[in-house]
């Protein structure tokens, strides 16, 4: 229970900050100013300046944007194409319908994520927007097997029987009786995934294959201050930070939320 | 000089109060019963002695195993208790026993924890126990894994694991519930066998009362945490004072009243119906060979009657259900419903699906917990292409005894019983002419179950409807149909009107299931 209201904090902190950063952020995140440059965190600049002169705590705003949006979208995928592929092999299990999209999963989870993302960004140019379709990719598979592993268990329920004798066929028993009792489990695998992507988001930015500049991105930030780090530790530390904090609070969310939904992991909440 | 005295024992889980002043006694040798219906603290009252509650357990009173307090000792002595002075035999043997070791490995290693023994002497202990618990190694290897076992088979080696140390106490927690009449007949004399052996004491926990009158020295009645009634064995129900174990007597051999139908035309007919799965290859290019579940049946339904369909598990019986309801294709033979054929081009019509319903045994999986009861109940509607009125979802669920203020609930928030209306309401609501009963009563407790029979009684007259009770249960059988079929293998092997079939089965197979069902004394 601490976890989660720990997790869930840090995670609307996050989402905060990236929403405020529409309206307004404590300086423009992309104006220059080489006289201001890698000034420590004071009360002018919090979080202090990068080598550029700009402001560390509006760059973390703003890319807290692009993270958050890439993730988001990235998981959309996921959820949109992984759940319906995994309802269907559930519903068509052993035919060679579930043969045919179990093994293109397991074909998809064969190749390390990263390096395809790579790829994918190498070919295409690397975009912020590539960088989605990269990450939300991986997600399909994810979200496939947890959807069809159980739904399966649902399809043995005496209640999924009970809308066959009613006459109901497998799309309408899909929608209407295993994706609802699915969901609990999406949910928590969708924070899950959510924290993976942005730490995604975060290394393809940190190899340039990601948000090209000036949209701030936080793994961008990373690879710009790796140099100076020993003369102005602060720019790499606010945005490793930013990362590992939305990534944890992400986890304990999700973590938190399986406590809270698994009747049979609760009893130790009290 | 008794083995085990609980006195006044006082049990609170999160401040909720569980037992309320239990007290007992078991002597030497003795076999104790306790009888209950499910959340009558029977479990509770077995997990205080072994102290194994759950988080948040807070037990007062005192309880003496063999001279020592069981509630003050410390958890070390607890463990060396557990096993050793303490056998215990759980009611479900598919998840009693770990599916990655041998049985060999899990009977020695109760010997192996609690004594300083070499494991393969471990091992021939507990190859000698398994003998003793008729499973001859011989036959059963100690190398068999728990999947290779039949459910009967495991129950003994989960008994073998509870007695390896020759125990003073055996715990049983409804250790034949899960199992068939024959085996847990079997079950039964095994454990009089062994008690009778080792001078065991034993507490059989069991919420049927018939298993236990013919095997218990004494019986406590409880209900609500609190036992009601101890009298000696066989004698109880002779000298019972408490109208609550008046009751429990009176529903566990409840007949619902009927009236007889006229035999009518034939509303279901099955002919030659042939069902076979395809069973797991030997070799890769071997063809696989197919198991016959369902071998050659062939029988008809009168319309208004009610006709039993009784067997042990693994006969066939939960398959032909499901030909009948047309959810799976069949490799031979044909279904009549009211003249028109259930499965017509592999796929059952609605207008022949209207016709049926069905009542499963869970009351727990039998409903989405996230729909409320107004839509659970109207679901059938779907095979009318129209959703269901107010008025028809609340006729269905007054016709079963519950309000329609129900209907804005979720399914959670009834009990077993309650929920069993539910889905005999859920069957009924679009007036179908057969409703088949797949163990519908097998999940409820005594009291209940005489209610829910009743009511299928009351239903059947009121609405002309047609039952297929589908049943382990012979006694349930016998009191609400007119005609049974005794299915083995795959195969009807004998049918017959059900007091002739009971009272005087030619069957040699009707007879070894007759003859394995404890009988209640004067019943």
């Amino acid at each position: 229970m601490r976890n989660l209201v720990l997790g869930l904090c840090l995670t609307v902190l996050f989402v905060l900050g990236a929403l405020v950063s529409f309206v307004w952020t404590p300086y423009d995140h992309a104006a220059l100013e080489i006289a201001n440059k890698l000034k420590p965190p004071s009360l002018a600049h919090w979080f202090g300046t990068d080598h550029l002169g700009r402001d560390i705590l509006s760059m973390i705003m703003v890319g807290a944007r692009t993270s958050i949006a890439v993730a988001i979208v990235a998981v959309g995928i996921g959820i949109g194409l992984g759940v319906p592929l995994g309802l269907l092999a559930a519903a068509k299990s052993g035919s060679l319908l579930d043969e045919v999209i179990m093994r293109s999963n397991d074909l998809i989870f064969a190749f390390p994520s990263l390096l395809i993302a790579i790829m994918i960004t190498a070919v295409f140019g690397p975009s912020a927007v590539n960088a989605i379709i990269a990450i939300g990719i991986f997600n399909i598979p994810v979200f496939a097997r947890v959807t069809r592993g159980a739904a399966l268990s649902l399809w043995t329920r005496d209640y999924v029987l009970a809308a066959r004798v009613a006459g109901k066929g497998a799309l309408r028993i899909s929608v209407e009786h295993i994706l609802p009792n699915v969901t609990n489990l999406l949910i928590v695998q969708g924070t899950i995934q959510f924290s993976l992507g942005i730490l995604a988001e975060a290394a393809l930015s940190y190899v340039g294959l990601g948000a090209q500049p000036p949209t701030p991105s936080w793994g961008r930030m990373l690879a710009d201050s790796q140099t100076l780090f020993m003369l102005a530790p602060h720019i790499t530390l606010f945005p490793g930070f930013a990362i590992l904090l939305t990534v944890l609070g992400l986890n304990l969310a999700g973590d938190g939320l399986r406590d809270l939904i698994d009747p049979k992991l609760r009893r130790g909440a009290r | 000089m008794s083995l085990l005295r609980i006195d006044n024992l006082d049990l609170d889980i999160y401040g909720t109060p569980i037992l309320k002043g239990v007290s007992l006694e078991i002597g030497q040798g003795e076999i104790h019963g306790i009888i209950g219906e499910s959340g009558s603290g029977k479990s509770m009252t077995a997990l205080s002695v072994m102290q194994l509650l759950p988080e948040g357990s807070q037990c007062r009173g005192a309880v003496h195993l063999d001279g020592v307090s069981v509630l003050e000792a410390d958890e070390a002595a607890l463990c060396a208790m557990r096993g050793d002075a303490v056998g215990m035999v759980f009611q479900e043997p598919m998840t009693a026993l770990n599916p990655l070791q041998t049985i060999g490995a899990q009977v020695a290693e109760t010997i192996l924890i609690h004594q300083d023994v070499s494991r393969s002497e471990a091992l021939a202990r507990a190859a000698k126990v398994l003998r003793r618990c008729e499973l001859p190694p011989e036959q059963f290897p100690l190398s068999r894994y728990p999947h290779e076992l039949s459910g009967g088979q495991r129950q003994r080696v989960v008994i073998a694991m509870a007695i390896a140390l020759r125990p003073k106490l055996l715990i049983a927690d409804e250790p034949t519930t899960a199992l068939d009449v024959t085996t847990q007949a079997d079950i039964l004399r095994l454990i009089q066998q062994l008690v009778r052996e080792d001078g065991m004491s034993v507490m059989f926990i069991t919420h049927d009362l018939a298993v236990v009158t013919g095997l218990a020295d004494r019986i406590s009645i409880m209900r609500h945490g609190a036992v009601v009634e101890q009298g000696g064995g066989a004698s109880l129900h002779h000298k019972m004072q408490h109208p609550y174990t008046k009751s429990l007597f009176a529903a566990s051999s409840h007949q619902p009243e009927r009236a007889v139908p006229a035999p009518d035309a034939p509303l279901l007919k099955v002919e030659g119906l042939v069902r076979s799965y395809p069973a797991g290859r030997r070799s890769l290019f071997g063809t696989a060979k197919r198991v016959l579940a369902v071998d050659d049946v062939s029988f008809e339904i009168q319309k208004g009657e009610s006709v039993g369909l009784v067997g042990e598990s693994g006969c066939g019986k939960s398959t032909l259900t499901r030909a009948i309801l047309g959810l799976e294709a069949t490799q031979a033979g044909r279904i009549y419903l009211g003249g028109d054929e259930v499965l017509s081009g592999g796929q059952a019509s609605a207008d022949v699906r209207r016709k049926m319903q069905v009542v499963f045994q869970d009351p727990y999986g039998s409903f989405n917990p996230r729909h409320k009861v107004d839509r659970l109940v109207s679901e059938p509607f779907h095979l009318l292409g129209r959703k269901a009125t107010a008025a028809e979802i609340d006729e269905a669920l007054v016709s079963v005894g519950l309000t329609p203020a129900d209907k804005h609930k979720y399914i959670h928030e009834f009990s077993g019983g309650q929920r069993q209306r539910i889905a005999i309401a859920r069957a009924l609501i679009i007036k179908p002419e057969l409703i088949i009963l797949d163990e519908a009563v097998s999940a409820l407790d005594v009291s209940i179950r005489a209610q829910i029979l009743d009511l299928l009684a009351d239903l059947s007259e009121r609405y002309g409807l047609t039952y297929l009770f589908i049943s382990h249960d012979l006694s349930v059988v016998r009191s609400i149909t007119d005609r049974v079929l005794v299915m083995k293998q795959g195969r009807i092997v004998d049918q017959g009107p059900s007091e002739a079939l009971f009272s005087n089965p030619q069957h040699p197979y009707t007879k070894s299931l007759i003859e394995a069902v404890p009988v209640l004394p004067g019943a």
